[in-house]
């Protein structure tokens, strides 16, 4: 016992003395949020400096006014074919809109030519432009003005609120919790796959270094191995713990400099541009809903499924890592590894966001394979206390199982160089007795 | 009292048998010669005293007790396979070894610290082992091989990657090991090893051992009653008492012959015979070398 303590702290120390360790846990924090905002602006930039492009179009129904806001426009008196052929011989024009005779009620066989696919959105700035136009007609026909349609629209927010069985009354903001839900679950993601690996570079180290034959004379293979597991594990919970802190004082830091003008009420802001009136009240509830997340469990159980999908994934890594003589000898059996951590992080897009409390993502929440991350897409949107139970329950299982599995793989995989491995191997070895 | 008895030990993968019945018997305070071809078994005898993998059967003893997890800090081990975290301080390095050894922390240090002054390594301390010659980390590892002080010490192939110099050093340190009354068991192919420092010898091949005993012992067994002399006159190629079995001629009519005489004959009889027939100016029993008998041995073994 006392020697799987010394390994646990060499590994440690080893980690946490290096510069990249320092250097990883600083900036990190610092990283991802600069390139998101670096991001985010050059698309703004490049959306206010794009070039417009010139479209030809040809209007049999007359009822046509370009809006030149998001594209030139240029007028073809000629008939449908001859702008066709027209258009082809252009160099500088993007598309040929045909607009022809219809019926308001009815409108059909609008048409727009292009020598590229056109983007989504630019087809659907062209739609929008069309249907405001038609609706327009429409208001003209049927004699409604602007302020009669004004003093029909109402605006009604439903304010959802959550009834805990203590009868507590939590407003919440699914939006909101779509947001915590989807950055946990991509965290965890990363995080199991970043010291996972490290787990598995450790051991093909060792293992290449030839080291490893002097260690297990002096201690069993599976005391080395948990050792190094647990070490990286210490690393992981204390980057954490930095990270909390820093993020903490950083937002503090920046709320107090910034007043009450927080990043994401700014970005409220310029959604809700157009009413003003909105504006205050949407960071209010925005703010409210932030308040009403419970941070306290959301990190606790962040860290209790990172720990658990750490020793799962860990020692399954530490297996492999223990077969084979190189990394690039490992990616063959990485592939297996990563399928249910794939199911679960495209099925957080898909429907455990979109549907938290969906019979799937409730058993992907539960199943150990999936659960660090499925849990942590549901964790905001309330799970009830069996299901959480469960879950952490099956988790500590999944790693135990895991964790004997790969020690069986890795007492005989550790002293075996240059043989080919293969899963047939790998099943001899966990079937070979002591 | 011995260091290390094996009773029919047995190791059996899926495929083939790696030690079959195996017995040995170790005694104290010497330098014990664990011979054989590739492949014979020595790793996996060698891991099995380590404890770095069990056998099937059989019992090994070490110093009068059954082989327990506690007999970890008794042994030093090198493998032939050697290596050092290679982004680790040696000084760092050499405590952690000597503690996964059970050393106290205080032990370690001061261990350690006494044996690089000791190799005139000090100034390594401080560097990483990726930065070192080769021979510098073999010294670096001969040193957390024996720094907890054990009572057996078994080194695979120690001399490999060391030049002559530091291959002195070593030999110097087994010897004075011995002295102290340490355990050592060699496992090598270089027979000139053998030779000059191994008291007593086993050989496995093929996953058996085909000879054990002390050094003299066995060399007395393969005496082949074969003579070195050197004379001048050539000889008859046989006699009633011996057969001339090489006879080379040298400079100025003298001439270098292997005699091996027939049974029953002793040295006397020979030279006598020999003094009557040439002028003899050197007479010297021709004694196997290890590396004849290994040879034999194990090519007597795979003509079978």
């Amino acid at each position: 016992m006392n020697k799987i303590l010394l390994i646990i702290q060499r590994e440690f120390l080893n980690r946490v003395q290096k510069k990249s360790f320092l250097i990883a846990t600083i900036l990190l924090p610092l990283i991802f949020p600069a390139i998101m905002a670096i991001l985010v602006y050059a698309a703004i930039e490049q959306r206010k400096n794009a070039e417009k492009e010139t479209i030809y179009y040809v209007d049999e129904s007359g009822f046509f006014v370009p809006d030149t806001s998001k594209f030139r426009f240029k007028r073809f008196e000629v008939d449908v074919n001859t702008a066709k052929q027209a258009f082809q011989e252009s160099q500088s024009s993007y598309g040929l809109l045909y607009i022809p005779r219809f019926d308001l009620a009815n409108p059909r066989g609008v048409s727009l030519y292009t020598k590229v696919n056109p983007s989504p959105n630019e087809i659907g700035d062209l739609e929008y432009m069309l249907s405001n136009r038609i609706r327009e007609l429409k208001m003209q026909k049927f004699k409604i003005d602007q302020k009669l349609l004004d003093s029909l629209k109402t605006d009604v927010s439903i304010q959802s609120i959550n009834v805990s069985d203590a009868g507590l009354e939590k407003s919440s903001d699914s939006k909101v919790l779509f947001g915590v839900g989807m950055t946990c679950g991509i965290l965890m993601y990363m995080f199991i796959f970043i010291y996972g690996a490290q787990i598995m570079q450790g051991i093909i180290e060792e293992k290449t270094s030839k080291v490893v034959e002097v260690i297990v004379s002096s201690v069993k293979p599976f005391q080395l191995m948990m050792g190094k597991i647990v070490g990286l594990a210490s690393v992981g919970l204390l980057q954490f713990l930095i990270w909390i802190v820093l993020i903490t004082t950083l937002s503090s830091v920046v709320l107090a400099l910034f007043g009450v003008e927080m990043p994401q009420q700014q970005m409220m802001n310029e959604m809700s541009q157009d009413n003003p009136a909105m504006q205050n009240q949407a960071g209010m509830e925005f703010l409210k809903a932030m308040g009403q997340i419970p941070f306290g469990f959301v990190i606790f159980n962040f860290l209790f499924y990172f720990l658990g999908g750490y020793l799962l994934y860990g020692a399954l890594f530490a297996a492999v890592g223990s077969a084979v003589d190189s990394p690039a000898e490992a990616q063959q059996f990485m592939f297996p590894i990563t399928i249910p951590m794939l199911i679960s992080y495209f099925g957080l897009f898909t429907f455990i966001l979109e549907d938290p409390h969906g019979p799937i993502s409730v058993w992907l929440s539960i199943i150990p394979f999936t659960s660090p991350i499925a849990m942590m897409g549901r964790i905001g949107f309330g799970v009830p206390e069996w299901q959480l139970i469960l879950s952490m329950v099956s988790l500590i299982g999944g790693f135990m199982f895991t964790t004997w599995v790969a020690g069986r793989i890795y007492r005989v995989g550790i002293l075996m160089h240059g043989t080919k491995i293969n899963y047939k191997v790998m099943a001899k070895w966990f079937m070979m007795k002591g | 009292m011995e260091a290390l008895t094996a009773k029919n030990v047995t190791k059996r993968y899926t495929n083939h048998l790696a030690l079959d019945n195996v017995s040995l018997t170790i005694p104290a305070k010497t330098i014990f010669g664990l011979l054989g071809p590739n492949g014979a078994g020595k790793t996996t005898f060698i891991r099995i005293i380590n404890q770095i993998i069990n056998s099937d059967g059989g019992e090994i003893t070490i110093f009068g007790e059954r082989l327990q997890p506690k007999h970890i800090e008794t042994i030093g081990y090198l493998p032939e396979e050697r290596g050092l975290y290679k982004k680790l301080k040696v000084g760092e390095q050499l405590i952690y070894l000597a503690r996964l050894k059970g050393l106290s922390r205080k032990d370690a240090v001061e261990k350690s610290k006494a044996w690089v002054k000791k190799f005139e390594v000090t100034d390594w301390w401080n560097k990483k082992v990726e930065d070192l010659s080769k021979g510098m980390a073999q010294k670096v590892q001969f040193i957390s091989t024996v720094m907890h002080e054990p009572r057996l010490i078994i080194l695979d192939e120690p001399f490999s990657g060391f030049d002559p110099v530091n291959a002195q050093l070593i030999t110097q340190e087994i010897l004075e090991l011995k002295e102290k009354g340490c355990t050592i068991i060699f496992s090598t192919h270089r027979m000139e090893t053998v030779e000059d420092l191994c008291d007593h010898i086993a050989l496995i091949d093929k996953s058996k051992k085909i000879l054990e005993g002390s050094k003299k012992q066995v060399k007395q067994t393969y005496r082949s009653n074969t003579y070195w002399v050197e004379h001048k006159g050539s000889l008859p190629p046989s006699s009633l008492n011996y057969q001339l079995i090489e006879q080379r001629s040298l400079e100025d009519g003298f001439f270098k012959s292997v005699i091996k005489v027939n049974n029953g004959t002793s040295p006397n009889i020979l030279i006598r015979d020999l003094t009557e027939l040439t002028e003899v100016h050197s007479f010297v029993e021709k004694i196997p070398t290890m590396s004849e008998i290994f040879i034999s041995l194990v090519k007597g073994v795979r003509h079978e």
